[in-house]
């Protein structure tokens, strides 16, 4: 076990673009660090550059107190769970795992008492002696689990883990991996395109964007101040309304309607954030935006009612007991608004006094 | 879903008595003696001579040293295409291991002259081959007979083939186990080859066994000669009245026949074992 420190690393193949621009993490001993961004923006990269898979072009990783870019991937003391498990197809489940200990001459008593430990922790024992084809996509994803566990790395390193698996398979493995990396205590570096699985993963976030890293933060944290547009619609579900407003005077315009925002210095165009559950309907006598519906997507617990407001997409999360007319005056509530620079896109200081403590205490902060 | 009609049927049997019913009557032909064989030609009948011919054409001292037997031409023939098969085998897997899983300097033009050795079949490069082997005194040993034929565009084409259909993550996941080039070959390459490798075998086995120009050339002393050079020495003896030995002719194809069909069942059953076994 140890810390993991990446400074300012880059990757470039052909071309002057970065696959990966100066990224620097800290990552604390036994820290659940979770990778997350669309497709091609680097974070598949950057795990591979700390597996050893892949080059680094400039900067430095470093697994505890050593410096690795030339170190061999096998001399890096970590270990790697892939998105199609990559195990290796002629081998029997118990041969899997102890693969690389083999490979690191460990004594076969020891050898057998780790895979042993690794098969009772996963629940493994009753196909040890099975080939991976006769098992199914989330046993196959526990042996995978398993090779990297009896290796007792430094950091365990996962791509896409879960991808391969059906939706429910997903969720339960989720909460596997997650308390198993309690348990064991082990630093790691998840890499996911999938929000969800980022959020309920991870102590903390890294948001990349194009190779950089737009935000750094416990889960919560990042949902209740993005740092950027970017960020702001890509983590949750769904994504946070974006739309053009106007201020003046302290005072927010939208959609014919206006709020007031107590004492700013903005003016001028901003883009205004709002998520979807901070909505609702507007009480009488309140300001309101009138939303037009185009259509409601039933989720049973609430309704998501996209629409339009002044000419401009917007979703808003209601109960299903609320009545329906085919346009609804929404309240804004000023205490929940994210504002960013419109040009930017980076978010306006001095709108987070509605987050309270509570919500911003992550779970690793918890611990 | 296609229902297999009688007139299907009819087209399977037709072909399978076109290919069944010559090698039968070699058979059949071969359990008579010459002189009926003379007399009466091919016959679909059993003759009642077969386990002397048999017998003769196995043990029986002939040539023109009167020191080979078909046992020991049975031996050569299966030397030669069992060397043939392995050494190609492993040549064309250590070729393709490195034109695939390392990058160096014209690796692409490397294949491409690889590849186009393929235009240059033995009968184009024979003389020169032949050249060099006298030179290096090769001439009348197995060494001789089998190394110049190892080198294998077509094993090296397929096995380029089938390791860069191998995901890369297996590579990934054996270099983060601790397994350098040598160790994941022989780890993890070469068991997951083994449907190739039985095939190619099949190939490369019947190809070298049925090797009849380069032996004839390779090899002047009787105790290297192969079956195919017996069954043509066995017809060469019409001179005067004699009637050439048919039935042994007969015999010593149907034998030199035996060993490519067993090699052939054997592994195919291997061969489709891996096709059904492999997963993704």
């Amino acid at each position: 076990m140890a810390a993991l420190t990446l400074s300012a690393v880059s990757k470039s193949y052909a071309g002057p673009a970065l696959a990966v621009d100066r990224v620097s993490i800290d990552i604390q001993d036994g820290e659940f660090i979770v990778l997350v961004g669309p497709s091609g923006c680097g974070k598949s990269t950057l795990l591979r550059m700390v597996a050893g898979l892949e080059t680094i072009t400039a900067g430095e990783v470093k697994i505890g107190d050593r410096v690795v870019n030339a170190v061999d991937p096998a001399d890096r003391d970590i270990a790697m769970v892939f998105q199609n498990y990559a195990l290796y197809p002629h081998m029997t489940v118990r041969e899997n795992m102890a693969y690389a200990l083999k490979n690191r001459r460990v004594a076969a008593a020891e050898i057998t008492a780790r895979v042993d430990e690794a098969a009772r922790m996963l629940e493994l024992a009753p196909y040890l002696d099975r080939k991976p084809r006769a098992l199914s996509g989330g046993q196959r994803q526990r042996v995978a689990m398993g090779r990297a566990i009896v290796r007792k790395p430094a950091a365990f390193l996962f791509d896409e883990p879960l991808s391969n698996l059906d939706a429910k398979l997903r969720v339960s493995m989720r909460a596997e991996i997650r308390k198993l990396q309690r348990r064991l205590g082990t630093t790691s570096l998840y890499v996911t395109h999938d929000q969800l699985e980022a959020m309920t993963l991870a102590d903390r976030l890294v948001v990349l964007n194009g190779g950089k890293v737009e935000q750094i933060g416990a889960p919560l944290e990042i949902y209740h101040r993005p740092a950027s547009t970017f960020v702001a619609s890509f983590i949750g579900a769904p994504a946070m309304n974006l739309v053009d407003a106007q201020i003046t005077n302290g005072h927010l315009h939208f959609a014919g309607a206006e709020f007031a925002l107590g004492q700013t210095d903005h003016k001028g165009p901003i883009t205004l954030g709002l998520r979807a559950e901070d909505l609702r309907l507007a009480a009488p006598g309140e300001a309101f935006v009138a939303l037009k519906i185009d259509h409601i997507e039933e989720l049973g617990a609430q309704r998501l009612i996209h629409g339009t407001a002044d000419g401009q997409p917007l979703i808003l999360s209601l109960s299903p007991s609320e009545p329906l007319t085919d346009t609804l005056s929404v309240h804004i509530p000023t205490h929940r608004l994210h504002l960013f620079d419109t040009l930017t896109g980076k978010r306006l200081p001095g709108f987070d006094a509605a987050v309270t403590a509570s919500q911003t205490v992550s779970s690793w902060a918890a611990r | 879903m296609f229902r297999t009609r009688p007139l299907d049927h009819l087209i399977l049997i037709l072909g399978a008595l076109f290919l069944l019913v010559p090698v039968l009557v070699a058979f059949m032909t071969s359990t008579h003696t010459a002189t009926e064989i003379h007399r009466s030609g091919l016959t679909l009948l059993p003759g009642d001579n077969f386990t002397a011919t048999y017998a003769k054409v196995l043990t029986q001292k002939g040539g023109f040293t009167g020191q080979i037997t078909g046992a020991r031409m049975l031996m050569n023939s299966a030397i030669l295409g069992i060397g043939f098969a392995l050494g190609k085998i492993a040549l064309s897997m250590l070729a393709a291991y490195a034109l695939v899983y390392f990058r160096f300097r014209m690796a692409v033009p490397m294949f491409w002259v690889i590849f186009t050795t393929l235009l240059l079949p033995l009968e184009v490069r024979i003389m020169p081959s032949y050249q060099v082997m006298a030179q290096l005194g090769l001439l009348n040993s197995y060494t001789g007979l089998i190394v110049p034929l190892l080198a294998s565009a077509t094993g090296t084409f397929y096995f380029r083939q089938f390791f860069k259909s191998v995901p890369d993550e297996l590579l990934e996941a054996a270099r983060i186990d601790g397994a350098g080039p040598v160790k994941f070959f022989i780890d993890i390459l070469i068991p997951l080859s083994r449907s190739m490798i039985a095939a190619i075998f099949i190939i490369m086995f019947v190809y070298g066994w049925n090797q009849y120009l380069w032996p004839m050339l390779m090899t002047t002393e009787e105790r290297f000669f192969t079956l195919m050079r017996g069954i043509k020495s066995i017809l060469q003896v019409w001179v005067g009245s004699n009637i050439p030995d048919y039935n042994e002719a007969f015999a010593l194809a149907v034998l030199a026949m035996l060993p490519p069909v067993l090699v052939v069942v054997i592994f195919q059953r291997w061969f489709i074992k891996g096709l059904t076994e492999s997963d993704k």
